[in-house]
């Protein structure tokens, strides 16, 4: 099950955060903080995953953006891995060719993406396809 | 109203201007920015305009998710907005809800019950997985109690997009309510027979979740995941399967006899990496007895060792590392592998290619493979070199030093491993060290030459990391100072000048063991001399019986008649070298006279130290200097008839001391104390009630004695007791501090009459001292009982002794407490699952007389049918469970009940739990403590 997801660019700003299991805020921002500095330097050779407290965190780089997915021990590395692209590829087509500012300013439509994309920490739809026809159904109610 | 609202709406800044002055903030005053915006967003969210209340949300809610801002006090505003008909609205007020509410702090929370439960049945698709989402993320179990009848609807709804959504969301209420499981898990069963991928997948996943927590209850359900594994294409949907079979496997043989076969299929065939490695990870974990399965299994680890995808190798490792808990030999075949993999660039790879060679680590080749990972640490950064070097002190120390049959060796290897520049695992090797002393006897002589070099390497006292090392080596020497081959040296290096950078504690350690040694020379000396006439081997003996039972090694003194006196006083015989049996070391009286001198010197200004522990321990040891100064001298003179006496009393001060030290210390049991018995009459668990009577006898006089005032009345009440007046007669200051006193320490002022009575009440202080030798008697026995001797024979070379209590000493306690948890959810879909199987004819009459309407009631499976000798509370808890139900379908008439009954439902529903609880004894978890995912700790 996914624990949490969270972007974070380079310095560590919180780009989106969603979590999936109740946590006060204040050690949402100790997490966010502990998963910034795991994964901030970490060579490009090196693998995606790392341990985070009793669970794992598997990231992937893009550009200056950090997308990091908390998981449990026992899920399988490399499916989280292809979904943190896939996510990538859905939010790249949406918003034709994205870059971090899109994000900022779309925020409330990251969430909606990723509501799409993963419901109560399962993944939910694995067609980029169909993700992209319902946010167009979802910007007609707009 | 109407007028600030429709200036708000009018000037109201957009999300973007709030976006856009946030970054276009010079450095520093962005938070004043934020403040600012924020108050605006507290006027604006009050507005009655709904657009203008969303945008202020809006805003907030960018605030909260990417600057932190706290949001929790506008969570009334979000109950509010969501009942907006504008689907844009209800977006940004759920979006807001989901981002900001704590399911167990947010108390508006059941203020959104309402709200959802209408979107979950409103006829939009967007308003429905609005929702489902947003309930997701904020259940409670209020909420999933109250909602449970619409995700009901939804489970089986028309569409498949709403069906997938409901029930993904519908673990999280069944992880807040379990009783949910009751109703809806026949619904979610049926919807594994779907064709649709989307609800597969999300159907697939709720049972991989449920699995994993409690598989047992998930069997009867294998043939259906049976079915998928064969027909099912998606990779994504396969993987979770394997995750189930692999937890269902271990519960049931046949069953992994079924699917090993096309699992080694699917990993033979599929291209997709995620699926290969889940299927081979559900090879070695969960059928690692299928050999033709783990060989195709460890082909495929081979590759992926064999990747030069980091990630690839890394989980290869990890795969590995199962199969080595059964098959070796795939560890072993992939060996050179392996050892590559410590020196990668990647620490997560180098961790787990130590954790695979740690794990092959076995009674043969714990030299070699240690030999290799030492010589890897040397190489290594600083973070791995001490990773190795844990993993090794851990795994040689595992279960009483399991593995270690050459304790001579490994002692050595400690040694060693403290003079690594790097490490930093002190504290590991020092307990070490120490706990080998005592538990192994025969280690001991080269533990203490191993001491000994350490000791006396001044480079050593520089790094504040081996301390620790240095303080166990310390205590060695001191304590097994007859094993020492040179005392006087073990002196002199416990004294050198640069002990000074030792920590206090540390260094109070050499003082001390400094002073053993000391007292060991001169027991010696003095057993020389004194004997010397005598029969030599008479010391020999007492030295032996001493220190070493069982050792063959002896102390030998050479006499004082040896002609080539010192040079210094310490003088290492060319003897010593050659084998352990005749350590001699040169033993005069300068030599004596220049050790003595030596540590007065070296001690004399610690006697002033600041620090207690070293002031202490020097002042003792000077103070004994000061004592045997006489004698010795006396003894050198060979002359006065004073210094004979004095030598007398010296010497005996000397064997007391000596004594002392040489009293063996033995490992102790952690529950030696709970072994003693309690002696007669003492109680400790009494109420002290008794006391406070006790107490205020003593009192009362007292209050006479110190307030005069009332003297004439308590003239009338204590007239009987005559001495209490006297007492009260001198009315000075000093009776009245006195009696401040007694009253304090009352209880020690018992009157004088009741002295004999009370103390006949407490057990005398001190016992015959028949019975205290009793006791002690008694302590010795469970002492000797206590420990265990652990004898592993191997051919080679004998393993020494390891001294082992037998108490489970070093067995972790929380394992106790890690008993599993018996789910709530579990419990209940058990009870669904093989209630169905055999639906008793009295539930089907049951049923029966309830009305078409309520027909999801009749799905409720009859909970617990299995279970004979519960049918008789099952019947209540059916009857309640149904009234439960009714409630909730006519709940949107009965709107202005809905609290009133609620609280019913809640009644109703702790009966149940407490009835069901009485039935079945393995769900004796208490009802009313949620199932709280175990996140983080």
């Amino acid at each position: 099950m996914i624990r949490f997801i969270i972007l974070q660019n380079r310095q560590g700003k919180t780009r989106l955060a969603k979590y999936y299991i109740p946590l006060e805020e204040s050690e949402k921002h100790k997490v966010e903080y502990e998963v910034h500095r795991l994964v901030v330097n970490r060579d490009p050779k090196f693998t995606n995953f790392v341990e985070f407290r009793n669970h794992k965190v598997i990231y992937r780089r893009y550009a200056g953006l950090f997308f990091s997915l908390c998981v449990d021990i026992t899920d399988n590395e490399l499916a989280y891995l292809e979904s943190i692209h896939l996510f990538v590829e859905i939010l790249d087509h949406f918003f034709s060719n994205v870059c971090e500012l899109d994000l900022v300013f779309n925020f409330h439509k990251v969430y909606l993406i990723l509501d799409e994309f993963i419901l109560a920490g399962e993944l939910q739809e694995t067609s980029k396809k169909a993700i992209i026809e319902r946010m167009g159904e979802l910007e007609k109610q707009e | 109203m109407a007028g600030p609202s429709l200036m708000d709406s009018l000037f109201q800044r957009s999300l973007d201007d709030i976006i856009k002055g946030v970054r276009l903030c010079p450095p520093g005053t962005e938070p004043t920015f934020i403040a600012k915006s924020l108050d605006e967003i507290r006027r604006e969210v009050k507005s009655t305009d709904r657009q203008t209340k969303a945008i202020a949300l809006q805003k907030l809610t960018y605030l909260h998710s990417l600057h932190g801002v706290d949001m929790s006090w506008a969570a009334f505003q979000c109950v509010e907005l969501s009942s907006s008909s504008a689907h844009s609205h209800k977006r940004i007020a759920y979006l807001a809800a989901s981002l900001s509410f704590n399911p167990s702090t947010t108390d508006v929370i059941l203020l959104l019950t309402h709200q959802l439960r209408k979107d979950l049945s409103s006829s939009s698709v967007h308003d429905v997985s609005l929702a489902l989402s947003t309930l997701s993320s904020i259940c409670n179990p209020d909420l999933s109690r109250d909602l449970t009848p619409e995700l009901f609807t939804l489970l089986s709804s028309g569409k498949p997009f709403v069906r997938k959504k409901a029930i993904a969301a519908i673990l999280r209420v069944f992880e807040q309510y379990p009783d949910a499981v009751r109703v809806c898990f026949k619904r979610v069963v049926e919807n594994l027979e779907t064709t649709d991928v989307g609800i597969l997948s999300a159907v697939v996943g709720l049972f991989c979740e449920l699995a994993v927590k409690e598989p047992r209850s998930y069997l009867p359900l294998a043939p259906e995941f049976y079915k998928i594994l064969v027909d099912c294409r998606n990779n994504w949907i396969l993987i979770k399967v394997l995750k189930i079979f692999a937890k269902l496997a271990p519960l049931e043989p046949r069953l992994g006899k079924r699917v090993v076969e096309p699992i080694c299929e699917h990993m033979g065939r599929t291209g997709a990496k995620s699926l290969a490695f889940e299927c081979m990870m559900t090879i070695v974990s969960s059928m690692s007895e299928y050999e033709s399965a783990v060989k195709l299994a460890v082909g495929k680890v081979r590759e992926f060792l064999l990747d030069d995808d980091p990630n690839l190798k890394y989980l290869g490792l990890q795969a590995l590392t199962m199969v080595a808990q059964k098959h070796m030999w795939a560890v072993l075949e992939n060996k050179e592998l392996v050892v590559k993999a410590l020196s990668d660039v990647d620490v997560n790879i180098k961790l787990e290619a130590l954790r695979l060679v740690m794990s092959m680590v076995s009674e043969d080749n714990v030299m070699e493979i240690c030999r290799i990972l030492i010589s890897h640490a040397q190489k290594s950064d600083p973070e791995f070199c001490n990773e190795i070097l844990g993993y090794i002190l851990f795994t040689c120390s595992r279960n009483f030093y399991e593995v270690i049959c050459d304790f001579d060796w490994y002692v050595a290897f400690l040694g060693e491993m403290a003079r690594i520049p790097h490490c930093q695992k002190g504290k590991e090797i020092e307990t070490q060290l120490i706990d080998i002393g005592m538990r192994v006897k025969d280690a001991r002589l080269e533990l203490v030459d191993v001491a000994r070099s350490l000791v006396i390497d001044p480079a050593l006292l520089g790094n504040p990391f081996v301390h620790g090392v240095l303080a166990a080596a310390a205590w060695v020497s001191g304590e097994y100072v007859a094993l020492s081959r040179n005392p006087f040296e073990l002196v002199e290096a416990l004294l050198q000048p640069r002990t000074s950078l030792l920590t206090p504690s540390v260094r109070s350690v050499y003082i001390q063991s400094a002073f053993k040694a000391l007292i060991f020379c001169i027991w010696s000396y003095g057993k020389l001399n004194g004997d010397d006439a005598s029969d030599p081997s008479a010391l020999t003996e007492l030295v032996a019986k001493c220190h070493l039972e069982g050792n063959s090694e002896t102390v030998a003194c050479e006499s004082l008649s040896d002609t080539e006196v010192d040079n210094a006083n310490m003088v290492i015989a060319g003897g010593q070298m050659s084998s352990a049996s005749s350590r001699k070391y040169h033993l005069t009286k300068e030599s004596l006279e220049g050790l003595v001198n030596l540590v007065g010197t070296n001690l004399g200004p610690l006697a002033g130290s600041d620090e207690v522990e070293i002031q202490e321990r020097a002042s003792n040891v000077l103070g004994f200097i000061e004592l045997m100064k006489p004698e010795l001298y006396g003894h050198l003179g060979h002359t006065e008839g004073n210094g004979m006496k004095g030598k007398l009393e010296a010497s005996e001060v000397v064997k007391l001391m000596f004594d002392v030290f040489s009293e063996e210390l033995g490992p102790v049991s952690l529950s030696a104390q709970e072994k003693v018995p309690l002696p007669d009459g003492l109680v400790l668990k009494e109420n002290l009630s008794d006391l406070e009577a006790i107490c205020s006898d003593v009192k009362f006089p007292l209050s006479t004695s110190f307030s005069l005032v009332h003297s004439q009345i308590m003239e009338k009440d204590t007239a009987s007791s005559p001495e209490c007046k006297e007492e009260s007669g001198p009315s000075t200051e000093s009776t009245s501090l006195l009696a401040e006193h007694r009253k304090r320490h009352g209880l020690y002022y018992l009157p004088s009459e009741n002295k004999g009575t009370t103390f006949n009440d407490f057990p005398p202080a001190h016992e015959p001292k028949d019975k205290t030798i009793d006791e002690a008697e008694d302590l010795a026995k469970l002492t000797e009982e206590s420990l265990i001797i652990k004898k592993k024979q191997n051919q080679v070379k004998p393993r020494p002794v390891v001294v082992k209590l037998d108490d489970g000493e070093g067995l972790n306690v929380a394992v106790e407490k890690s008993k599993v948890k018996t789910d709530l959810i579990s419990g209940a879909v058990r009870e669904v699952l093989l209630g169905n199987e055999a639906t008793t004819s009295s539930s089907r009459s049951k049923s029966s007389n309830k009305s078409s309407k309520r027909r999801e009631v009749d799905r409720i499976p009859e909970s617990g049918n299995d279970i004979v000798n519960t049918a008789i509370s099952e019947r209540s808890n059916v009857g309640s469970g149904r009234r439960k139900h009714q409630t909730h379908l006519s709940s949107g008439k009965e709107k202005e009940q809905h609290d009133h009954k609620g609280k019913q439902k809640r009644d109703s529903r702790h009966h149940k739990h407490k009835s069901r609880q009485r039935a079945d004894g393995a769900m004796n978890i208490p009802v009313q403590s949620p199932v709280i995912p175990d996140f983080l700790l």
